[in-house]
């Protein structure tokens, strides 16, 4: 070698410290605060399995019930019942032909996942059926009111139902509350893919996910129903939350004959509204409108950035995982021990960080996503129920047109010789009268009650915001902290 | 022109140890200037060294002259059983200049607030980008002056002094050798190396180990950069989900509004802490490993030359016996023959010893970039912990 006049590169002074057998990572130098005891948030679940949402009632004075848990289970009838069924003579279901094989799928409590009946592929059902648990929080008398009002049997009390009988009590109860001015909260939207998926028995990551978002829609969905003082009431959500057999819902498909009347009618709707100009004389009403507008537009952008937002943090984990099994590899290539070793910790950490990312992105999608979600199509029955405060004016409007009509004939008729027609059109103007008083007392009835459900569903909003959005910083935190213990125990494990 | 303070080049200089040592020979970079896509770096020069004509100067040079001295290294002989130092990669604005260009065709979807602050984002992007670029240009430099035998190149030396355009030579230079060498190396390298019996185990040991592990840094750099990507994609998720956060703020009448006015701010801080994350793991990590690749392809290549020679002196031998054979021109077959065996012998005692600080350098760098990413993540997740847990007492609170 060449004679040098300049000394060896500095680093080799550094490679003689470091040995073989020694470690890559000491101590740490800087002293590190321990960490506070929050690591034990795991009582913080992510996924909503089964929590027992019992805090949330407990500001409000006016509500009188302190809460109970009551399961709502789902399963699939029994099969032989279901054959036995007749076709409904009404409707003939169309069922998609993917629907031929429909496995049982079984979930217990506890494990969400154990498949145990999935291999069970052998007979027909025409509906969407699986087996899942929810917990609704339910209202439930105390005190003095006991006795009075006696709405549930027992406590605690679980029934199992299908998707359908949701879709049906959520279209008992549209039918009967919508369009006096109840904002009825909509129930979560059919998934002809996905549901496709799960009947022909895939079991893998996305049909679980599938099955796993749908149970928390549901229950979301009960929970948001029964919070309505109104429709707790309701016979048709006693009965659902109750009675053991419900008879089946039959209209409910999606490409049955009356879903699509369904959709004819929801156009034939739309077109109607852009018809009726309505003399708003209540500015409080034109206000409201302009907020849900408004409201609308943010939350559809805000839903689609936290969509986002859960895709990018999948990937991130992915991606952490990917790397982490190649810095494994490069670890095990390695000649020198501890940098080996080294890389290996690396691996290791860096595979336990991916599943606090994949973590922390189910938070993201259920507790952010899906509340934006359920808000954005909530906002669609707040609307809906505005518009039909139109058509109700409308319909008082036009009785009072056809008043001033059958007015003026019979004024003309006054001139005539013609008794009987004249007795006939008072007959018909003393009908119209009450219609229209009805038709304005409908009006009446209708604002007030929107008046009182917008009042009712803001604060509602804020409450179910507020407490979302902290659990959902809980989950945050609790990633961070795990984060931050997984990356100190480096430093510890030697 | 874009300053680089001394501050924050500390704390970019990660993937080497401190190779500035020796006061005889300074370098570094100060200034840089980029013009559209080219970038004119300011080299500065400290030295002591009677071989120079001033102790302190300074010349402008592009990423071409770089390659130039890179690449006359590579083909000069005497450097055959050195390690020679990887050169910079050119600088690469593409990724920021497409977000940008994205950006300004979306920008009527977004509020001013929002533009503005993705604006900025790509502005540090871009002005990261740029710093990582001068600091590998620095370390090349720098890899060259603090070793024993490289710093006294008379290339080098130009490079470091040349007051003029460098173009000029570079084109010479070009004709001069036609990239003959690399062609060669990149072409053969495999088949050669592992065509030539190795008489030395030392060397067998390094060439299975080289081997092996380029191809699974590579795949590590690779895999780094997609994680840092999403670390990034998350921030500006955040930008968006803070932005619209505030308009639904101003929106509110109720006490609502500071609860989401806070919220919206909590979402701003965050995606800072998460946008240092992205950056701090690219530096300390993806650098790291991208930087260790092409320093071990330059490993590589000391061996393919070092086989080459090998070869050479087999051929040599074979030639050597045919001479005696034909009993022709036997003392030029034995000169030759002295002489592939003495360059061998050469290459091998440089090779060893290159190979041998190599891995020393490797695992220090190592372990200092490891440990200072491990005390950054602690620190962000720490930092992360105090915003939310602050948020959520102020959301509780109201």
């Amino acid at each position: 070698m060449a004679d040098t006049a300049r000394d060896a590169p500095p680093e080799q002074t550094d490679f003689h410290e470091l040995e073989d057998g020694e470690e890559l990572f000491p101590e740490p130098a800087t002293t590190q605060e321990s960490q506070p005891a929050s690591l034990a948030a795991e009582d913080i679940s992510t996924n909503s399995n089964g929590p027992k949402q019992d805090s949330l009632f407990d500001d409000d004075p006016e509500d009188l019930f302190a809460e109970a848990t009551e399961e709502v289970s789902l399963d699939s009838p029994e099969r032989d019942v279901l054959l036995s069924d007749g076709p409904s003579p009404a409707i003939t279901p169309i069922t998609p032909p993917t629907s031929v094989i429909t496995p049982r799928i079984g979930h217990t409590h506890d494990d969400m996942f154990t498949h145990s009946s999935f291999d069970e592929i052998e007979e027909e059902e025409g509906g969407d059926s699986f087996d899942i648990h929810i917990s609704v929080s339910d209202p439930e008398k105390v005190g003095e009111y006991m006795t009075s009002m006696s709405l549930f049997k027992r406590n605690e009390f679980a029934v199992k139902r299908r998707f359908s009988d949701f879709l049906g009590l959520h279209s008992k109860l549209a039918s009967k509350y919508l369009h006096i001015g109840y904002i009825v909260p909509p129930a979560p939207e059919k998934s002809i893919v996905g549901m496709t998926k799960v009947k022909v028995g895939k079991e893998d990551q996305s049909s679980n996910e599938f099955v796993e978002k749908r149970r928390s829609a549901l229950e979301r969905y009960l929970m948001r129903t029964v919070k309505h003082p109104i429709l707790l009431k309701d016979p048709d959500v006693l009965q659902f939350l109750e009675s053991s057999e419900l008879p089946r819902a039959v209209s409910t498909q999606a490409l049955s004959s009356a879903g699509l009347l369904r959709m004819v009618n929801k156009a034939a709707d739309a077109v109607n509204k852009m018809t009726i100009k309505m003399n708003e004389s209540d500015a409080w009403f034109e206000e409201k409108q302009q907020h849900f507008e408004n409201l609308d537009v943010q939350l559809r952008k805000l839903h689609t950035s936290v969509e986002s937002l859960v895709c990018h943090r999948k990937e991130l984990s992915v991606n952490t995982a990917q790397f982490a099994k190649s810095a494994a590899m490069l670890g095990n290539s390695e000649d020198h021990t501890a940098l080996s070793r080294a890389l290996s910790q690396l691996a290791e950490v860096e595979e336990k960080i991916d599943q606090l990312h994949q973590d922390q992105a189910n938070a993201d999608f259920y507790l952010f996503s899906e509340l934006l979600g359920d808000y954005v199509r909530l906002l669609t029955a707040v609307k809906g129920v505005f518009d039909h405060r139109m058509k109700t004016w409308q319909k008082w409007q036009d009785s009072q047109m056809l008043l001033q009509k059958k007015r003026e004939a019979e004024a003309k008729l006054q001139f005539t010789n013609k008794p009987d027609k004249l007795q006939q059109a008072k007959d018909e103007i003393k009908e119209l009268e009450g219609k229209v008083q009805q038709g304005e007392r409908d009006f009446e009835q209708i604002s007030k009650t929107i008046r009182k459900e917008v009042s009712r569903f803001e604060k509602e909003r804020v409450k179910d915001f507020k407490t979302i959005i902290i659990k959902y910083l809980e989950s945050l935190v609790q990633t961070q902290q795990q984060v931050n213990k997984t990356v100190s125990d480096i430093f510890h494990h030697n | 022109m874009t300053s680089i303070d001394e501050n924050s080049k500390e704390k970019l200089r990660s993937v080497s140890v401190d190779l500035n040592h020796d006061a005889s020979l300074l370098i570094d970079i100060p200034d840089a200037l980029c013009e559209r896509d080219k970038v004119k770096f300011t080299v500065h020069t400290k030295t002591t060294l009677s071989s120079f004509q001033k102790p302190d100067f300074s010349v402008p040079r592009q990423h071409e002259d770089f390659i130039w001295l890179h690449d006359t290294l590579v083909e000069t002989e005497d450097y055959a059983g050195l390690i020679i130092p990887p050169a910079p990669p050119k600088p690469d604005f593409d990724s920021p200049r497409d977000k940008m260009h994205k950006l300004g065709e979306g920008e009527a979807t977004m509020t001013k607030e929002e533009y503005t602050k993705m604006k900025q984002e790509l502005e540090a992007e871009y002005l990261a980008v740029f710093k990582k670029t001068v600091q590998v240009h620095e370390v090349f430099l720098q890899r060259l002056s603090s070793h024993p035998v490289l710093s006294k190149d008379r290339n080098f030396q130009i490079f470091l002094e040349y007051d003029q355009d460098l173009s000029v030579r570079r084109k010479n230079a070009k004709e001069m050798f036609g990239g003959f060498f690399k062609n060669m190396v990149k072409s053969a390298d495999e088949v050669l190396i592992s065509g030539v019996k190795e008489v030395d185990d030392f060397f067998e040991q390094e060439k299975t180990f080289l081997l092996d592990y380029y191809s699974k840094i590579k795949d590590s750099t690779a895999k780094a950069e997609k994680m840092t990507r999403a670390h990034k994609n998350i921030a500006d998720d955040y930008i968006h989900i803070s932005a619209t956060l505030n308009s639904l703020a101003a929106d509110d009448m109720t006490a609502n509004k500071k609860n989401l006015e806070k919220l919206s701010d909590l979402f701003e801080k965050f995606r800072k802490v998460e946008g240092r994350v992205a950056s701090d793991q690219d530096l300390k990590l993806t650098e790291l490993l991208r930087y260790y690749m092409r320093d071990i392809q330059a490993a590589k290549d000391l061996l393919y030359r070092r086989a080459r020679a090998l070869a050479d002196y087999e051929n040599s031998n074979k030639a050597l016996d045919k001479a005696r054979l034909k009993s022709k021109d036997i003392p030029q077959a034995e000169e030759h023959q002295r002489q592939c065996l003495q360059k061998f012998d050469k290459l091998s005692e440089s090779g060893k010893k290159e190979l041998t600080s190599f891995k020393g350098r490797r695992v220090v760098a190592f372990r200092k970039n490891f440990i200072e990413m491990a005390e950054l993540e602690i620190k962000h997740a720490k930092n992360s912990v105090a915003l939310l847990q602050g948020c959520i007492e102020l959301l509780k609170s109201n």
